[in-house]
């Protein structure tokens, strides 16, 4: 066990996947000489070289569409999207092309291409470093979609990333790259994909987050517990796969729901859940299910502190499913 | 030579063939090449079998001078439960890995970029394999075109870009594509050579393209060739081209049939005789019908694969639903 960082363990298990297979190469912008515009690559073209570890030219239709080429030659590429803003570009090779390889070709041509890419607001990055798009991927079959909140997790959910057979995304909660460290186990500590973690647990309601949202429903939990209000946070980890039996658990014990995620409202990820929760954990709930979410805004600069979901939102929409029933 | 003529006469067959089956409603949809036999042809024999090809979806000459058998064509188009990418695709989608013949997408020139990032792994395996994009006039205006000519150049990696121009993407002519002279002096602005070769003649798609494939192989990068072609049929059987072209422009193009070239100059090297060419021509024809008709009688595929190959393994989501299909048809909900 090593104390770290969340940026500190994608870096050492980039270092650590590299050691171990021939296979992996890294390619982006910047990922090379510079390390990576927030240093998760640090390191990697000194020890590894311009062979493995690519500067691209800025695109990124480029740099997916390579990656694809270079999977189903039989390499492993990690291709990383400098911000989750600029991945539109790519859009097209990732929905139309990676996500639909296997498919397409009757099972002859996978793909497997891990996309790293840091997400999310917190960081006064505007309307073009903050947003938090994860439903527009979520929603193309093929993809896997994970989203660590923790130094230990983002170890974990990168090695099954390089260890799968299939494309995935892998998004990076930008805001806690650095906000909090944790013991991070030295050596294979895979966290299989589709696998919850219940991050702390409670009886009365059920907080369900991921990536940066992550420390901000415990801090929620916190405040609601001298209110006599016992919060169970459930961290989703894997979006796709998603832990259904996890999710549905956790209701089943709390019969109260709040969802929490930096997306937009609308048709973002909470509402799969809800749409799950209503479907199969019906009857065992107490109260309405609750979103908290950014508002259906474009991500604002200035008011980001407005648009975020916070702990006092949080609290405030679990009092209210505690009150309703 | 003869065998590259044979393969053209085949492609060609196979093109009329379809676009009347198409008519008769026993295929869905058809996409013609006619009038790139020889630029497809003459390009595939310029490679060899370990070189890695990344077709657009007008690419069936190119399939069948990569031995692929028209049995397997047919399967594709028909989507029955022996076509290799069962059924995923519309016609002309191919996919056969068995001759590195990477499965086509609709999406115009994505696969140029791929076709990069399949050369750049070669070159770091130290293979020594060239990998070919196929793609059109239009995709020349496409991010991926751009992107890819630019990454190859910067990392010179073993690739070609084969670009047929056929003169008309969907209803938009050539001149109305880019203003560019040429599709090829494109390759000058990323510091790649761009040749415009006579796509008609299939001595000089194979020159054109032996010389690139040396190239790339000596470590001297990529190349760009356009070769100059004309698109005899529709874009697809959803398409009327006479919305937007006259069809005396059509029979001025036909006068470069490339198959009617090959066929008078090896008639008049002695190689080969009017004789034998009708002999050739029932001969392919025959086949044709006889292998299309074989294929129709193959077994559909089976409604429950549509669940299969999204990801390496059957997703605990994608059996839930595979188990709601299931319970659908069990109840006589929908029909197996």
């Amino acid at each position: 066990m090593t104390e770290m960082n969340l940026v500190q363990a994608i870096n050492r298990t980039l270092h650590d996947v590299m050691r171990s297979d021939p296979n992996v190469l890294v390619l982006g912008e910047d990922v090379g000489v510079n390390g990576g515009v927030f240093r998760a690559t640090d390191g990697l073209y000194k020890e590894f070289g311009a062979d493995r570890v690519i500067d691209t030219p800025l695109s990124e239709t480029g740099i997916i569409g390579a990656a694809i080429g270079m999977a189903l030659y039989g390499l492993k590429p990690i291709a990383e999207i400098q911000f989750l803003d600029f991945i539109y570009p790519a859009f097209d090779q990732i929905v139309s092309e990676l996500a639909k390889f296997r498919y397409r070709s009757g099972g002859q041509y996978p793909a497997h291409v891990v996309i790293r890419t840091p997400y999310g607001g917190g960081i006064k990055g505007g309307l073009y470093h903050s947003q938090s798009t994860e439903a527009y991927f979520c929603h193309t079959a093929g993809l896997k979609v994970v989203v660590p909140s923790t130094p230990a997790d983002a170890r974990g959910l990168l090695l099954s990333a390089v260890d799968d057979e299939d494309p995935v995304l892998f998004l990076e909660p930008k805001r806690i790259y650095r906000s909090l460290t944790g013991e991070v186990p030295d050596g294979d500590a895979r966290i299989p994909f589709g696998r919850a973690r219940v991050a702390r647990e409670g009886s009365d309601v059920s907080l369900f987050a991921y990536g940066a949202m992550l420390p901000v429903a415990l801090e929620a939990a916190e405040k609601l517990a001298p209110d006599g209000i016992s919060a169970e946070v459930v961290d989703l980890r894997s979006l796709v796969p998603l832990d259904e039996k996890a999710v549905i658990d956790s209701v089943e014990k709390t019969g109260r729901a709040v969802i929490v995620h930096e997306a937009a409202r609308f048709c973002g990820f909470g509402a799969e859940l809800a749409a799950l929760l209503s479907e199969k954990a019906l009857y065992s709930l107490k109260a309405p299910i609750v979103r908290v979410t950014g508002f259906d805004t474009p991500f604002p600069y200035a008011l980001e502190n407005v648009y975020l979901p916070n702990a006092d939102r949080i609290a405030h929409a679990a009092r209210n499913t505690v009150r309703a029933s | 030579m003869l065998d590259a003529y044979r393969l053209m006469v085949l492609a060609r067959a196979t093109d009329e063939r379809c676009l009347s089956l198409q008519r008769q409603g026993r295929i869905g949809f058809y996409a013609p090449l006619m009038g790139q036999e020889a630029a497809q042809v003459g390009a595939s024999r310029a490679l060899s079998p370990a070189d890695w090809i990344f077709p657009a979806y007008r690419e069936l000459a190119v399939a069948l001078a990569r031995g692929v058998s028209l049995r397997a064509i047919f399967d594709q188009l028909l989507g029955n439960a022996d076509d290799l990418i069962k059924g995923r695709q519309m016609p002309n989608h191919f996919g056969f890995r068995d001759v590195n013949f990477v499965v086509a997408s609709s999406p115009i020139g994505t696969q140029i970029t791929q076709a990069v990032g399949a050369a750049m792994a070669a070159q770091r395996r130290k293979d020594s394999i060239v990998t070919i994009s196929f793609f059109g006039d239009g995709a020349t205006s496409s991010n991926d075109f751009h992107a890819g000519l630019n990454f190859a150049g910067v990392y010179q990696c073993p690739t070609i870009f084969f670009c047929q121009n056929n003169q008309w993407a969907i209803s938009l002519p050539r001149e109305r594509q880019t203003h560019s002279a040429t599709l090829a002096e494109k390759a000058n602005a990323y510091g790649i050579p761009g040749v415009v070769v006579d796509g008609n003649d299939l001595n000089a798609v194979y020159g054109a393209v032996s010389e690139a494939r040396a190239r790339a192989l000596s470590g001297k990068g990529p190349t760009m060739i356009e070769a100059e072609v004309y698109r005899f049929g529709p874009h697809s059987t959803s398409d009327d081209p006479k919305r937007y072209r006259t069809d005396a422009e059509v029979s001025e193009a036909r006068e470069r049939d490339p198959i009617g070239r090959l066929k008078d100059f090896l008639i008049a090297k002695g190689l080969w005789s009017e004789e034998s060419d009708r002999k050739q021509s029932e001969e392919v024809r025959a086949l044709v019908a006889r292998t299309f008709e074989a294929a129709e009688k193959a077994s559909p595929l089976d409604p429950r694969s549509i669940f299969d190959d999204v990801f390496a393994r059957l997703s605990p989501r994608l059996e839930e639903e595979r188990a709601e299909y299931d319970a659908l048809v069990r109840t006589g909900v929908l029909k197996p």
